[in-house]
């Protein structure tokens, strides 16, 4: 569920006023200073003791200091920089059979033994109502280690000025291609994130993401028509190299329609194509519903994957943990069991995977303390597996958790969420153009639009941010007005064409949202340009008085 | 940390400014308690309290400003984050669309905090779980459900003597009742100030009701129906338009807003004229405080839609000021209003027509004439002569807030409902509207 985008963001925004800054925010120095790893072992250890004293039988410590900068442009003004820091300690426990959970923003050792023994009572309190014990797949103590997210260049230690830069450039490019207004982005994530169990693991993880998304907008003032074009970059988990695009990052759209990305990205380049796609719009033929081969290709392809598949093979999901919000699968137990449930065509290869260098889902062990690791969600197109935490495992007789645990702060509990889903490349040499060349009557779609699917995650309705209509083996025209609407396991047997693993490429999202309260992850999707036969098309224009 | 009261925050906002070497400085702190239980599976899966204070400071030397938060109070912590927000301010540029500090406000406060939803505790955490999950059982049925409560405090001062304080509580429910083969679902939502406005038990019999009558759904044709929308059904369609009554957008030509030829509509008749919506930050049923955060202005009662004509669109300062216009408060609540009636009382007046309990996934498929798409959900029903029929099976709409509030054949009477992804608390009505679009058919329960 791609759902709250920017509603965490908004409200860390709205703490702040309109704000132009060209400077380092935070000193750098500073940030390179973490906690003293031994001050979170003591406090973890103080929380521990307390929960145990108090009847836990199990019991996990989370030290979280979350360093976050967003930078917001319009046109050629920079408008607002958010800088947050936020720390604290997140105690569960198990107690009596049942969860119980408990923050504190002050970190000292007897607020976070209270916390501890106030996550006691709240399992306590709730072990009356327990059926079944919660029993966790063992997960054996690694001691005490760390882990990095791998990269050159720390977005902290860059200039502010330097980013502002960019973000203007990015803008300027935009309204001199034809754009009538311009909102440039840059999200910088920092999460140190500490783990402690009872289970004997000191974990202490550095984690840093960005993403710098934007919009141009092109106005016809005479028809009171508007049209925008979004930025095609894909969120990495990587330093800020991401903006040293080369040449070998650079990879032409089929038809040479646009630039695309991989593994690094030219946010100016891709705002001046923008601009001139964004004044095309205005023009484009609308398009005629009907049936379509569908072209489409990775940075928009990932959410299509991310709704139909990654949220549809949680196994929390499947359970019905998620029933009441973000819903329940059609992908139940009984289909998986069967072994031959026809989930997609026999192309269709997808794996969970949390150690794909670059990718947003990238860590060295989840908030349970399992290790990372990569395993398939669909094999030659059957569902052979899910998305497991440890609680979840030992309900379907699996002898251990494939390490899906993680919560968006120290103060939320932690649940199951997506590791990085992707669909495998094609194994024949197969580029883009030469997928086109089949296809008589299609559309290519790039980039990622409007999404929504139901709460089993059957039918869906997207769009996207470019549409080029496809005639005979050749890109003819860009069209608007297009949406595709389908069903999971229709769509997914529809899949005819894979290109080879040149073309392969992630896509990514900032703020995936699920659970009760409501949380954020951030996840990626790759895949190869892919090509679904016969699709069913609509025609999304409307006039209102 | 402890809640901050009123004496406490306003020390941490003078002593903050008094560190401040900048022309001017605004803070904003934010402190909250928020217990929650979630249950799934006719159990507790989840359960917690969490508690955290935030503060936010931003400074500025002339036309330059900076900003930083944190969420330490002790003297090297806000000596930090004061020292934080200064740096940035120095090295930032001008900003042309700078806009000092508001001057001193009057901030009429408004009923957020109630004593009882601030003594909510585990036990009554559990015991609302246990209500809905032993109603559940009772019938066969399996539970899903979320109740939290928050208690809190909001604070906005700046160095022109800015200063507001006031505590807030609220809490929310939500719980799904399924059948166990997965045939038949029910849901229902509440939304509270008040906790002695809240019976968990009331709220859960109506799922339960739903979830036994929606079994065996029935599959129509999509098409364009008579709809009824519980008042849940429509708050997050008709709150993403609330959002898009930005004066900005609407002037420079991006906006449903926008008149052909450039301008806005303001004062242009867009819905039917039963439509009359209105924000009131002292509405006793959905207070919210009496300043927005982020201008540090009063809020104040405006009519937003009134006799169908668009009454009002929200300025920015800097626009404002632009345009010859007041700025206000952005709004924390809308009201809209409705008739007497009940949603039984609206179904027993259709010949014809479909009942709809929720919405989902709703997202903007074109802003320009704010098309939105998203499904039916948690009990969808076939009315005939006055009565419902049958269930039937969900579906995907493709429709407009703004064709659909020109549609509108009777309003009900209005209900509290909590924003999900909207930023507005409401009180809205059920609708009766004709012709809504439903472009295809969902086979999940």
């Amino acid at each position: 569920m791609e759902r709250r985008s920017f509603l965490k963001v908004g409200a860390v925004a709205g703490g702040s006023l309109l704000v132009p800054v060209f400077g380092n925010a935070i000193a750098a120095e500073e940030l390179l200073n973490p906690m003293a790893v031994q001050f979170k072992k003591s406090l973890a250890d103080a929380a521990m003791n307390a929960a145990t004293k108090a009847g836990a039988s199990y019991c996990d410590v989370r030290i979280g200091r979350y360093l976050n900068q967003f930078i917001t442009t319009r046109d050629l003004n920079v408008e607002n920089i958010v800088n947050t820091e936020s720390s604290g300690v997140g105690v569960r426990v198990i107690a009596g059979g049942a969860y119980g959970f408990c923050s504190t923003n002050v970190m000292t050792l007897d607020s976070v033994a209270d916390a501890a023994r106030q996550a006691v009572a709240i399992a306590k309190a709730n072990a009356k109502l327990q059926t079944e014990p919660v029993v966790l797949a063992p997960v054996k103590g690694v001691g005490e280690v760390a882990w990095a997210t791998p990269f050159k260049k720390d977005w902290r230690a860059v200039p502010i000025k330097d980013k502002a830069d960019m973000l203007l450039a990015a803008n300027k490019a935009g309204l001199d291609a034809g754009a009538s207004f311009m909102a440039a982005n840059l999200f910088q994530v920092n999460q140190q994130k500490y783990f402690a169990s009872t289970d004997g693991s000191y974990i202490d993880q550095d984690i840093h993401r960005l993403w710098s998304p934007f919009t141009a907008t092109a106005v016809d003032k005479t028809s009171g028509k508007f049209r925008t074009r979004d930025g095609l970059s894909s969120p990495a988990s990587m330093g800020f190299e991401f903006f040293d695009c080369k040449a070998e990052n650079r990879v032409k759209a089929a038809g040479g329609v646009t630039t695309l990305y991989k593994g690094a990205y030219d946010l100016i380049e891709d705002a001046r194509a923008a601009g001139r796609q964004a004044r095309e719009k205005l023009t484009a033929k609308t398009v005629d519903p009907g049936k379509y081969d569908l072209v489409l290709s990775p940075e928009h392809l990932f959410l299509t994957i991310h709704e139909s598949v990654g949220h549809a093979t949680e196994l929390d999901r499947v359970l019905g943990y998620e029933a009441n919000y973000a819903g329940t699968s059609f992908a139940t137990l009984d289909k998986w069991k069967s072994k031959n449930f026809k989930y997609g065509s026999e192309l269709v290869n997808i794996v969970a995977d949390k150690t794909t260098p670059g990718s947003l889902g990238l860590v060295g062990y989840d908030d349970e303390g399992v290790a990372s690791k990569r395993w398939d969600l669909i094999r030659n197109g059957i569902l052979v597996n899910y998305q497991a935490t440890r609680d979840q495992a030992a309900i379907i007789g699996e002898k251990e958790s494939q390490g899906c645990s993680y919560a968006d702060s120290w103060s939320s509990v932690q649940f199951q969420r997506m590791p990085n889903v992707s669909l495998e490349a094609g194994k024949k040499q197969l580029t883009p153009d030469e997928m086109v060349k089949d296809v008589k009557k299609g559309i290519y779609i790039l980039g990622r639009g409007s999404y929504s699917i139901d709460q089993q995650r059957y039918n869906f309705q997207f769009g996207g941010q470019l549409y080029f209509e496809i005639k005979n083996g050749k890109i003819v025209n860009q069209l608007e007005d297009v949406a595709y609407q389908s069903n999971t396991q229709e769509f997914w047997n529809a899949c005819t064409a894979l290109c080879d693993e040149r073309d392969w490429r992630m896509g990514g999202s900032f703020f995936d949202g699920k659970g009760q309260p409501s949380q954020v992850s951030a996840v990626s999707h790759g895949s190869p340009t892919t090509r679904f036969n016969g699709i069913n098309v609509i025609n999304t224009a409307r006039k209102i008085g | 940390m402890k809640m901050l009261n009123q004496e406490e925050a306003k020390r941490v906002c003078d002593k903050l400014m008094s560190l401040s070497k900048a022309d001017e400085c605004r803070v904003q702190i934010s402190g909250s308690r928020n217990g929650n239980i979630r249950y799934a599976r006719n159990a507790v899966s989840t359960a917690g309290l969490a508690e955290n204070t935030q503060l936010t400071v931003s400074v500025a030397f002339g036309k330059r400003q900076g900003t930083a938060s944190i969420n330490e109070f002790d003297d090297k912590s806000l000596e930090k984050v004061i020292r934080r927000a200064e740096d940035v301010a120095r090295l930032a540029p001008e900003n042309p669309e700078f806009q000092p500090a508001v001057k001193k406000q009057d901030y009429k406060s408004s009923v957020t905090f109630s004593e009882a939803t601030a003594a909510i505790d585990p036990e009554y955490r559990a015991e609302v779980a246990a209500l809905s999950i032993n109603s559940a059982r009772k019938q066969g049925l399996v539970a899903a459900g979320f109740f939290s409560d928050t208690t809190g405090f909001e604070t906005v001062a700046n160095s022109n003597g800015v200063f507001g304080y006031q505590t807030l509580s609220n809490l929310g429910f939500t719980v799904t009742t399924r059948t166990e083969d997965g045939r038949g679902s029910g849901w229902v939502t509440r939304s509270a100030n008040d906790a002695r406005k809240f019976d968990a038990r009331e709220a859960s019999e109506i799922a339960i009701e739903k979830a036994l009558k929606s079994v065996d759904a029935k599959a129509l044709e999509p098409g364009r129906y008579t709809v009824i929308l519980e008042p849940a059904a429509t708050s997050e369609i008709i709150g993403r338009m609330f959002g898009a009554f930005d004066a900005r957008q609407a002037d420079e030509g991006r906006s449903f807003l926008s008149k052909k030829g450039g301008g806005n509509r303001l004062g242009e008749k867009l819905f039917d004229e039963q439509v009359n919506i209105w924000a009131d930050p002292w509405n006793p049923d959905v207070p919210v405080l009496p300043w927005d955060g982020q201008a540090m202005l009063a809020r104040e009662r405006a009519d937003v839609v009134k006799g169908g004509k668009i009454a009002s669109l929200d300025y920015t300062r800097y626009w404002a000021e632009k345009q010859g216009q007041r700025a206000t408060g952005r709004h924390g609540n809308m009201i809209m209003a409705g008739g007497g009636k009940s949603t039984e009382e609206l179904i027993a007046s259709t010949k014809k027509g479909i009942l709809v309990t929720r919405t989902w996934y709703i997202r903007m498929v074109d802003p320009q004439s704010l098309l939105l798409t998203g499904l039916t959900r948690d009990g969808t029903f076939y009315i005939e002569n006055g009565k419902i029929k049958h269930p039937v099976k969900n579906f995907r709409f493709n429709e407009s807030p703004v064709s659909m509030l020109n549609n509108i054949d009777e309003l009900g009477k209005p209900v509290v409902i909590g924003g999900d992804e909207v930023r507005y608390q409401m009180l809205i009505p059920p609708m009766k509207v004709r012709d809504f679009n439903f472009t295809s058919l969902s086979d999940a329960v």
